[in-house]
């Protein structure tokens, strides 16, 4: 717990001197209110009724409860709002070492900035966070949440198709992606260049040869990273950031950039982010915001593991 | 203003990439595959009782195939082969599956005994099937699917026997030529779906060490085929 509390302080104390100040919200929250922030939250693994019949839900993550707060309680505050969090939440996992039922997150979310300002503070605190736990080889990826999206309405895949062929790039199962786009009676041409982008991971070249391969939504979705990737540059925390046009976040409230973290030494992910405009609208604000969140369990982990491979190679 | 290549700075990769084979039905094929992407797999093929085999660049990590999955989700092999009736049995492991290898094709069916109508009987008088299976997660997604209700029983070695003595009513199994469905006197009522081999990486060696996993997929993709 010792160590655990130390990385707390350590975060928190990044976050509040970048002004963003901890907030707390209920575990439970009505599962209305989840729900109406993202529809994959209406099948949230532990749901119960309280004394008067309505339906409950545990928490999965902290951003929708936090824009709750923001409508409910901020909404005449002038942004950017910044607000940042130690929190448990809960997902329906197996059980294992550093992924549980009940996981502990510290993240932030900055509320009323848009892109490209705002996505760059978020990556700039998200990189002093992962400075501060000492995790140097951690890299941060960079995508974008509309690409696939915008490329399918340009194709005309809508429905099920669409759905299908999201769900296999989020789970990353190539197989079944291409599976499901000859399916949805796309071109071959069109087949190709969909499995293509979503190999494209790496530095800023990445952008260009995904501009080759073409279309209206590469081109913007390339744009759109390539602005932020700049002022990433010009504030000096491109370092740690990978560009990656495969990254597709499973959370329904995404959109424009999205971010995941990894540390060579844990084989699971880190933690993620990203830009959610059209969140805020569904709460009555209609903000631009975007946020990240660590995994403390699996930070500590990547600590050990890193501490381990250190004492190892000297 | 920092001017390196974005991506490569972080990522120091620890050691040659690891690679989790199968042994079992799939290692001929596996090997041979390997073998035509250049990987040296000679020493796998020896009599040693090693599990772990340093190769050019590489290192082969001979397990189970239902292990992999388990191997790969948590890093402990970066890559890995294995059939995809493991990975449908097993599809809360999060792994990337990158290729369609194409090699050890089979069909995960629902079978019984010839001649036998003992599981439309059990269907339709007890509203209810009792099926043997190795896959019980496979096995109860296809009859949920299809709207029947069945008791599943995992067993761990042939699942053949289960029908014959009394066990179940039918098995869910992985069928390649039919010979063993054949031989216990068995036949295949209804196809599941077909499987084969699959290249799978985990998520963070995916991203970490791409250019390694790109390049070995491209060669597996040429060797196979695919």
């Amino acid at each position: 717990m010792r160590e655990l509390r130390r990385l707390h302080l350590a975060l928190v104390e990044v976050f509040e001197s970048r002004g963003y100040g901890e907030v707390a919200t209920p575990a439970i929250e009505y599962d209305e209110v989840l729900a109406r922030g993202d529809g994959r939250t209406a099948n949230s693994a532990y749901r119960f009724f309280d004394e008067r019949g309505d339906l409950l839900t545990l928490r999965s993550d902290m951003t929708v409860p936090i824009a709750r707060l923001v409508a409910s309680r901020f909404a005449e505050t002038e942004e950017p709002l910044r607000f940042c969090y130690l929190a448990n939440a809960f997902r329906a996992v197996r059980p294992q070492r550093g992924q549980m039922r009940e996981f502990a997150q510290a993240g932030v979310e900055l509320i009323g900035l848009p892109a490209p300002t705002g996505t760059v503070e978020v990556v700039e605190v998200l990189t002093a966070a992962l400075d501060a736990t000492g995790l140097d080889r951690a890299v941060i990826g960079l995508g974008d949440a509309d690409l696939y999206r915008q490329l399918l309405s340009e194709l005309g895949v809508e429905g099920p198709d669409r759905d299908a062929i999201l769900a296999n790039l989020a789970m990353h199962n190539l197989v079944g992606l291409e599976t499901e786009l000859e399916r949805a009676g796309i071109g071959r041409e069109q087949v190709d260049t969909c499995v293509t982008l979503s190999q494209l991971r790496g530095g800023r070249e990445v952008l260009d040869r995904a501009r080759e391969i073409g279309g209206e939504a590469v081109e913007r979705a390339t744009a759109r990273i390539g602005r932020t990737f700049e002022a990433l540059e010009q504030q000096g925390v491109a370092a740690r950031v990978q560009v990656d046009l495969g990254l597709l976040r499973d959370l329904g409230y995404y959109s424009g950039a999205i971010l995941e973290v990894y540390d060579p030494a844990l084989g699971h992910v880190l933690g993620g982010g990203g830009r959610y405009d059209r969140l805020l609208e569904r709460f009555g604000v209609d903000l631009p915001a975007a946020g990240f969140a660590l995994y403390l369990e699996r930070v500590h982990v990547a600590q050990l593991e890193e501490e381990a491979r250190r004492e190892g190679a000297s | 203003v920092n001017v390196e290549v974005a991506g490569t700075a972080g990522a120091m990769p620890d050691g040659p990439l690891k690679l989790a084979v199968p042994r079992g039905a799939l290692l001929e094929g596996t090997l041979d595959a390997l073998d035509a992407a250049g990987v040296d797999t000679g020493a796998v093929r020896g009599e040693s009782r090693a599990l772990i085999f340093p190769s050019e660049g590489i290192v082969l990590v001979t397990m189970r195939p239902s292990d992999v999955p388990t191997y790969v989700e948590a890093g402990a092999a970066d890559v890995g082969i294995t059939g995809k009736d493991v990975l449908l049995e097993q599809s809360d492991r999060m792994v990337y599956e990158l290729l369609d290898l194409g090699y050890g094709r089979c069909r995960m069916v629902l079978a019984g005994r010839r001649g036998d109508e003992r599981l439309g009987e059990a269907q339709r008088r007890l509203g209810m099937m009792r099926i043997a299976t190795k896959y019980p997660r496979v096995a109860e997604r296809h009859f949920e699917s299809t709207g029947r209700q069945v008791e599943t029983i995992e067993v761990k070695g042939s699942v053949e026997l289960a029908p014959l003595v009394g066990l179940a009513d039918g098995i869910v199994d992985l069928v390649a030529t039919g010979r063993t469905l054949e031989e216990n006197d068995l036949e295949v009522r209804e196809e599941i779906v077909e499987c084969t081999a699959r290249f799978v990486a985990n998520r963070v060696a995916h991203k970490l060490r791409a250019t390694e996993i790109d390049e070995l997929t491209a060669k597996l993709r040429e060797a196979t085929g695919g």
